[in-house]
């Protein structure tokens, strides 16, 4: 792991940056608000705990934002995988920004990316989360995050989403083959019994495409794992 | 609602109010603003108030008088107060940042101005979220000959909305989730009940169509007040506390209504009378007799009742979301209370309500709208009667309003279409109860000579709900940045507001009237405040007769602080 220290330091570094830049922009603008959102949740995996987290928020005014994603998984005390991005966002459209920035990922192993893509709204009420990555090895992948919204009744909230992952290359570091890589995917069924504390229940289901399964396949690993989440959503 | 003084405020402030409450002319009047606090549904809260209660005293004027009003600043922050639809110079204004710098904390503004007018108005601070949080009050000017509205007896209503969370809060809220507040949103079970529980194909067709529209475009049908969790409150006082006022069988009664609301909109109804309405926004107006009518924010109105008998009458005020309801009574005995009736159904905002709501977006699934956004309603019906020769002209019955994006109860009664609301009350639609209308509004004396306009000013109403961003133009002022809309002095203007939200707007232009065109020619009612519904265009003519910097905004709170503001430059007239 010491060899990732350097990166991380450089990483970090990176981001600060960035955060400068989009706090000069951000100044510019006039009010400043601020948004963050936090699930996190926990499923017995293969006898193993798994502890997973997703979150996200921003510091800016209507035009200009900081946006900040992290997410990863800790299974059996260790960390699995963990990421965090920082993002300058502008509004590009009324529904539509434009984010770019850096991505760091701590976990499976130290590795930066830069990053460009489009978060928004789109008709018909679907989230959308598409992005490009550049890492510092050269590699090219994507990602598009689909999520939307089922209302039961006013508070109890059903969230089917999906995510997939698309690589220009095989980079064999991370178990991913070019192609079509992964589908995360699942149904969120979430109450809140606040707009800021959401008990959730997840029926999550990920699986890999391609060569990427065949690596797993090799490494005698899952292809596929559906699961069970207990979670909850915080909202500051 | 209690209030106490905070710890060492302001006895003497409040002394002088005790005082120059019962010297009914003096010309030299001192307001303090400061915390209170209060107690809202049990909790205690700390609000802003003027000489130490919410509302402020309701200041009394003679038309022609000349008053000097000291205003304290006891907060932390700067303060200020606007005399709202008060015609006066510039600088008395009282918008900080436009018209003078603000009053800092601890100092003292003396505010100096000549009434030339008469009627009802209302004051509140221009600062922050401070009116939100207590700081209004009610202005009355009498005029200086014989009043034309005859009464025995008078009572001062204003309407407000507490919300127990910080103003800031809530618009922090919005800003990352703009349905933060919609606890009324369509669900699935509502999906199924409109899709399946349909008793004909085109109904079904309709319900399918109806959920791809609104989703199309984004937007909600069930956002109404953008905010919700308030208290109702009337003349300061919860539903529980009743607040009463009193008469004696026979007597004209005068009920001054002030919507001193952040964000709401009230329906008001007197169970039992029936309300006859004569002033609007100051000016009188044509009588009108009602049995209900909605109250758009920041305006007034003026009606009279006569009730006959010894019994006490409830005074409704429910909030257009229907969350709740502001409530007194009017008793001939203190003491005495009537029943409190059900609130009215929800309205939901109709796919046909929305008309040209939807410009610059894509509408491809819309049918028959699509032109709608280009298109000039007003010129097609409503707006420019003012200026035909016979103002009830008859084609209007015969166009399809429906089409053209009004309301629904407009294909049964041209007239409706200017309805404050969308409801579609069947009690309305079927002629049981009688719904006030801009179109009712006519002024009582015409004012002769008014020249046409010179030119037109278009103002489009519009806004990203999503994001809470709202906007005149597409531009969400700036006060570094925006152009501000020019005028010369002298001229007279056309202002063509095309709503393209989905959202009522309350328009409110400081320093001079909006004369509302609504095709009674000369006796167009002037106004200060114009409430647009989604989806129309509304016409309304200006004088410009005042120098100087106005403001110039939409009137719901969290709205002017989310960008819909402008600045009005008057320039004396430029030698051509």
């Amino acid at each position: 792991m010491e060899h990732s220290h350097h990166r991380h330091v450089s990483a970090l570094m990176i981001a600060v940056f960035t955060s400068m830049l989009g706090a000069s922009a951000i100044a510019a603008e006039g009010p400043t608000f601020a948004y963050a959102a936090l699930d996190t949740d926990i499923a017995e995996q293969g006898g193993e705990t798994v502890l997973t987290w997703n979150g996200q928020g921003w510091i800016g005014g209507d035009f200009h934002k900081l946006w900040v994603k992290t997410e990863g998984e800790r299974a059996a005390g260790d960390l699995e995988e963990a990421e965090l991005q920082a993002l300058y966002s502008r509004m590009i459209a009324p529904f539509w920004d434009f984010q770019a920035g850096i991505r760091y990922d701590f976990e499976p192993e130290g590795r930066a990316y830069a990053t460009a893509g489009f978060m928004g709204l789109a008709p018909y009420w679907f989230e959308v989360d598409a992005a490009a990555f550049l890492s510092e090895d050269g590699d090219v992948s994507a990602h598009l995050d689909v999520d939307y919204e089922l209302l039961f009744t006013q508070r109890l909230i059903g969230s089917p989403y999906a995510e997939v992952e698309l690589f220009a290359q095989d980079v064999p570091e991370l178990e991913v083959g070019s192609g079509l890589a992964t589908l995360n995917s699942g149904f969120q069924l979430r109450y809140e019994i606040t707009r800021k504390f959401a008990p959730y229940v997840d029926i999550n289901y990920e699986r890999a495409f391609g060569a990427s399964a065949d690596m797993r396949r090799a490494a005698g690993e899952d292809v596929e794992t559906t699961t069970v989440r207990f979670g909850v959503r915080l909202v500051y | 609602m209690s209030i106490a003084r905070r710890a060492g405020a302001v006895f003497a402030g409040l002394l002088s109010v005790l005082i120059l409450g019962t010297s009914a002319q003096a010309d030299e009047y001192n307001l303090i603003i400061d915390e209170v606090i209060m107690t809202v549904d049990g909790e205690t809260r700390t609000g802003i108030g003027i000489n130490g209660s919410i509302p402020g005293p309701t200041l009394r004027f003679r038309e022609g008088e000349t008053v000097t009003i000291n205003v304290t600043n006891n907060l932390d922050e700067d303060s200020s107060l606007h005399w709202h639809g008060i015609l006066l110079p510039n600088d008395q204004d009282g918008v900080p940042g436009l018209t003078f710098d603000g009053i800092a904390p601890g100092e003292t503004f003396t505010y100096s101005y000549t009434l030339q007018q008469h009627g009802t108005y209302w004051y509140h601070s221009h600062s922050s979220h401070q009116e939100q949080r207590g700081v209004f009050g009610a202005l009355i000017v009498d005029p200086a000959e014989l009043d034309a509205v005859a009464y025995d007896r008078e009572h001062v209503i204003i309407l407000s909305d507490w919300l127990h969370e910080d103003p800031a809060t809530a618009l922090r809220n919005l800003k990352s989730r703009a349905d933060y507040y919609n606890f009324d949103r369509r669900t699935v079970g509502d999906f199924f009940r409109d899709v399946f529980g349909a008793r004909s194909a085109s109904e079904r067709q309709a319900a399918l169509q109806d959920r791809l529209d609104w989703g199309a475009m984004r937007m909600d049908p069930t956002d109404i007040n953008d905010v919700s969790g308030y208290t109702f409150l009337m003349n300061g006082q919860e539903p529980d506390v009743n607040w009463s006022a009193l008469f004696e069988p026979g007597e004209r009664v005068r009920l001054r209504f002030i919507n001193a609301a952040a964000m709401t909109y009230f329906d008001l109804r007197i169970p039992g009378l029936t309300m006859t309405v004569v002033n609007a926004d100051g000016n009188n107006v044509v009588p009108v007799p009602v049995d209900e009518f909605r109250i758009a924010v920041a305006e007034t109105y003026d009606v009279i009742v006569e009730p006959e008998d010894h019994h006490a009458y409830t005074i409704f005020a429910e909030a257009r979301s229907r969350e709740g309801y502001a409530r007194g009574t009017l008793t001939p005995q203190l003491g005495m209370e009537a029943s409190i009736p059900p609130m009215s159904p929800r309205e939901v905002l109709t796919m046909a309500a929305m008309g040209g709501a939807h410009a610059g977006m894509d509408m491809s699934s819309m049918n028959g709208d699509q032109n709608m956004p280009g298109m000039d309603h007003a010129a097609m019906g409503h707006g420019d009667m003012g200026q035909m020769a016979e103002p009830e002209a008859e084609p209007m019955a015969d166009m399809d309003h429906a089409a053209m994006g009004h309301d629904m109860p407009a294909t049964l009664d041209p007239h409706a279409s200017h309805d404050m609301g969308a409801t579609t009350s069947d009690e309305v639609m079927s002629g049981r109860i009688t719904r006030l209308t801009y179109d009712d509004l006519e002024a009582l004396e015409p004012y002769v000579g008014v020249p046409a306009p010179d030119r037109t000013i278009t103002l489009r109403l519009t806004g990203v709900m999503e994001r809470y961003i709202w906007t005149i133009n597409d531009e969400r002022y700036d006060p570094d940045d925006t152009e501000p809309i020019r005028m010369r002095l002298g001229e007279r203007v056309r202002l063509e507001f095309i709503n393209e939200t989905m959202m009522d707007h309350p328009m409110h232009l400081h320093g001079m009237w909006m004369d509302l065109q609504n095709g009674h020619g000369e006796t167009n009612p002037r106004k200060h405040t114009i409430s647009i519904p989604p989806g129309q265009t509304l016409y309304a003519d200006v004088t410009v007769d005042a120098a100087g910097e106005w403001a110039f905004h939409c009137h719901l709170m969290l709205h002017m602080a989310s960008g819909m503001f402008q600045r009005v430059v008057v320039s004396e007239a430029v030698e051509s």
